[in-house]
């Protein structure tokens, strides 16, 4: 099968997922955004790389968090931004998601940033556009999320140096994360030697160590002599169906606490995609500890953003 | 037609010489990489004072980057000084249609609004297409259009081919 | 009319028949096989060198989208590609809108069918009251008004003694049911087979016990009141050992699975492509391998082609908000003759797989040559290759996970009751 994501010259064309780019590509983006690292710092926080380029945010679910740090990289590199809310506007009155997007392409977009609740709905729109339009998937369903799944290799990588002798944790909810499913590609491609999943039985797709990773129901035991711990939100929802019991159990079974964090390796760094749900995933004492590096997290977001726009941009014309 | 190159390591000592008196104490050497990195380093290295030394990687500010894209491996720039009031001695080694220049300049306006900037070249080739002429020059060559010049670094030692 | 079939490969299966033999039609029925009856003038000679005749194909599950979904396709079109498939008679769930538990709807359709050129229709009546799992429908009316058997088609009864009820009623008449097993919990919110591939894209799950759990409670009941139960859409290895233990137990059931899950897997579904969101899921290769074996040891009775036309909309959407089901009722000859390709089963026992077995599951006298049968055949070009568009499909629904690929076998004619329904 053809990876829509790639150009025949083996460029990035779209980016709608980590799985299946090969370890060169992801190297590339990380290098490419450690240059966009000190742009930030700088008096203008600005490069003029897509100056008069549109870039859509197209958001079928609603996200500030996420819309706002694509916005951020847009804007320093001079694209302009349209954010667009279709949940709240033309989906209800029964647009389809084509019509939506061929409206977009009329206004002479050069990018969009998709995050929807439908699993494969960025592969859906990047189908459908026209040859000059990069997508870039901000999160779809339970599949993907690939800018976050890079900024949490680019965090590894500056503080851990590199991926090749790292032990890594996911704890939480699995099966329905999406960012999950990025990390894990992206980690077991970088050569990470060791991906663990800590996780309930409930909270696990079947067949998850065909993924390449190890499984844990124990954190106690998931994250000993770990490197690297990375905390995923626990949407309240879950708590609902019958899934899980309570927060509170889940929080005594598989939240981070600075004495279950005591098992990791002393140098450990903590990570976690945001929003946290404070006493529910994580403990307070963990989130804003010496060990945790979830703003930093966010702060590469953006470069690491930047540099995928930039990549997009400049390498699918051919 | 063959044009004879000269030798590089040469250039570098006479551009030295050129430029030494009339850097002031706090200006900052900032070379465009590679090649005009280099010849940064070897112009502060000649000049034995204690010049502030920047490294700028352009990519970011080229003009064709929607025909060509991005360059795989970019670097990132290293500007280790306030910009803001500073005179800076912008380096490159070959000057050609001064696009790179100009590049270079924007970039450096983003990081603060210098006292003045200078520009050193190793070779001034001909065929500008902007109003950018160098202050300081190693060599002025008259290089057809469709070859270039390359500056190149083997083990240190500075040359300069055709291609 | 009368027809004169020269130069064919005969393959009947039922009969045994393999080999070069002229076919007689007069007044619908089958008046000479291999030697022309006294005075035979035909009216028409088909010339079928090259060629195989066989009986018309027997479908048991084909969605005429009629009523309720005339957006969707049409009978006039669905029969028409029914009959360019070579299909003769075709058996028809009852999730239309309104359901078919009426004998006045189904007489209806029954009607309209008849005045249309194209195979018989066999409606299977609801087996409750607007398929909503409580009340029972009027089975034998219903019976009176041509339904053969009846079912929940796709909608899950989630109230198992109704369940009971239905069966013991359906046995009280020796009606068939027409079950497709689906446990409505365990398959809850689910889109895709619930294996690694939905793991990896992160789509909803439909776990094999949710086909396994079902069957496993039709299957105790089945045996419990006695009642004929024709187990539908089978896509799971485990359900194929299951339905055979309950076979030898005497328990008086038969199957079918669809050419989409036998051909396919979970792993067609990578790129996100919603023509692959299908129901059932197509599961592991593993199940799906299983299936073609037991397809050919005669575990699974027959093969179906599942036809469920949708309109361009219902497929342009994300997978998981896709409407699921494919076009296919065109594909179902050469997809069967590419599995016995593929596994080296004998042209024939491919061809009894949609003819004279689907026929015995329906009930019906048809998938035969016999002399005297109704003269319903198929004449078909086993070698002529063609590619699957939307241009070459005379369904309206042009929703097929098999568009752009070549397919081996085409159907050059079809003669229904005696008429020439279908030329190509």
């Amino acid at each position: 099968m053809v990876d829509p994501q790639l150009t025949p010259q083996g460029k990035l064309r779209h980016l709608l997922t980590l799985d299946g780019l090969p370890a060169a590509m992801l190297r590339q983006i990380l290098d490419t955004a450690e240059s966009f690292m000190d742009v930030g710092e700088r008096d203008v926080k600005k490069v003029p790389l897509l100056r008069g380029k549109s870039i859509f945010n197209l958001f079928f679910e609603p996200s500030t968090r996420t819309r706002t740090t694509f916005e951020i990289a847009a804007k320093r590199l001079s694209a302009d931004v349209v954010n667009l809310n279709i949940a709240t506007s033309s989906q209800t009155k029964g647009e389809t998601i084509l019509d939506t997007v061929a409206n977009l392409t009329a206004m002479h977009a050069d990018m969009f940033i998709v995050r929807h609740g439908q699993s494969g709905a960025a592969h859906f729109i990047a189908r459908h556009v026209a040859p000059h339009i990069s997508v870039i998937n901000a999160g779809d369903g339970r599949h993907a999320h690939p800018t976050q799944g890079l900024l949490d290799m680019f965090t590894i990588r500056r503080y851990k140096g590199g991926f090749q002798n790292l032990r890594v944790a996911v704890v939480g909810d699995v099966l329905h994360s999406r960012v999950a499913r990025s990390q894990i590609s992206a980690l077991t491609t970088l050569g990470v030697p060791e991906v663990r999943v800590v996780a309930p039985k409930t909270l696990l797709p079947p067949g998850v160590e065909q993924l390449g990773v190890h499984l844990f129901y124990d954190m106690r035991e998931g994250i000993r002599d770990c490197d690297v711990i990375i905390m995923l939100r626990l949407q309240n929802e879950r708590m609902k169906g019958a899934r899980l019991p309570s927060a509170h159990e889940y929080f005594k079974q598989y939240g981070l606490t600075a004495a279950k964090l005591a098992r990791a390796k002393p140098d450990a760094i903590v990570m976690h995609p945001g929003p946290m749900n404070r006493g529910v995933e994580i403990d307070s004492e963990v989130a804003d500890g010496p060990q945790s590096v979830i703003l930093p997290q966010v702060t590469y977001g953006i470069a690491v953003r930047m540099a995928v726009m930039a990549m997009l941009a400049g390498g699918g014309g051919d | 037609m063959l044009v004879a190159l000269p030798d590089a390591e040469d250039l570098i000592t006479r551009l030295a010489a050129a430029v030494r008196s009339q850097l002031a104490a706090d200006t900052a050497i900032v070379g465009i990489h590679t090649g005009g990195a280099w010849v940064a380093q070897r112009l502060r290295d000649a000049l034995s004072g204690d010049h502030p030394l920047g490294e700028l990687d352009i990519s970011f500010y080229r003009d064709d980057f929607s025909r060509i894209g991005l360059h795989p491996q970019v670097k990132p720039s290293r500007i280790p000084f306030t910009v803001e009031d500073r005179p800076l001695l912008l380096v490159d080694d070959v000057l050609y249609t001064g696009r790179t220049v100009r590049a270079a300049m924007n970039e450096l306006f983003d990081y603060g609004r210098p006292s003045q900037i200078r520009l050193a070249v190793l070779i001034d080739r001909g065929g500008h297409e902007l109003p950018i002429r160098p202050d300081f020059v190693g060599a002025t060559l008259a290089i057809p259009p469709g070859q270039n010049v390359e500056l190149r670094c083997d083990d240190g030692r500075l040359s300069l081919a055709l291609k | 009319m009368k027809i004169h079939i020269k130069n064919g490969r005969l393959v009947d299966p039922k009969n045994a028949h393999d080999g070069r033999a002229d076919l007689y039609l007069a007044a619908g029925k089958i008046v000479g096989v291999g030697e022309a009856p006294a005075d035979f003038h035909a009216n028409r000679v088909i010339d079928a060198a090259g060629c195989v005749v066989c009986p018309g194909l027997v479908d048991l599950s084909v969605r005429l989208r009629e009523p309720g979904y005339e957006y969707k396709a049409t009978l006039e079109s669905e029969m028409l590609a029914a009959a360019a498939g070579g299909v003769t008679s075709l058996a028809c769930p009852p999730d239309t809108d309104p359901p078919l538990d009426e004998p006045g709807l189904t007489e209806m359709l029954k009607f309209r069918a008849r005045n249309l050129p194209g195979p018989r229709v066999y409606p299977i009546g609801a087996m409750t009251q607007k398929l909503e799992g409580t009340r029972l429908t009027e089975m034998a009316e219903l019976n009176e008004a041509g339904c053969l058997a009846f079912s929940q088609a796709d909608v899950a009864l989630t109230d198992s003694q109704v369940l009971l009820r239905a069966m013991e009623y359906a046995a009280t008449f020796d009606y068939s049911l027409w079950l497709r097993p689906q446990d409505a919990f365990l398959s809850r919110g689910g889109v895709a087979h619930d294996g690694p591939v939905a793991a990896r894209l992160g789509l909803p799950g439909i776990p094999t016990l949710a086909e396994t759990v079902a069957l496993s409670t039709i299957l105790l009941l089945a045996r419990e009141t006695g009642v004929r139960v024709h187990l539908r859409r089978l896509s799971a290895r485990e359900s194929i050992a299951m339905v055979r233990a309950a076979k030898l137990q005497g328990v008086r059931v038969s199957c079918d699975t669809t050419i989409q899950n036998l051909h396919l897997s979970e792993m067609d579904l990578l790129g996100f492509d919603s023509h692959y969101h299908l129901q059932p899921p197509l599961r592991s290769l593993a199940d799906r391998d299983a299936l073609r074996e037991a397809l050919k040891d005669g575990s699974i009775d027959a093969l179906c082609s599942d036809h469920t036309p949708l309109d361009e909309d219902d497929k342009q959407m994300p997978f998981g908000e896709s409407a699921p089901g494919a076009s296919a009722v065109e594909l179902l000859l050469p997809l069967a003759l590419k599995w016995a390709r593929e596994m080296a089963v004998p042209l024939s026992q491919a061809l009894d797989l949609v003819t004279w077995k689907p026929a015995q599951v329906l009930g019906i006298d048809a998938g035969h040559l016999s002399l005297g049968a109704p003269a319903d055949l198929c004449v078909f070009d086993p070698e002529a290759e063609w590619t699957v568009s939307p241009a070459l499909l005379r369904s309206q629904g042009k929703n097929t996970p098999f568009l752009g690929q070549r397919l081996q076998g085409r159907v050059r004619y079809t003669v229904i009751d005696g008429h020439l329904d279908y030329e190509a």
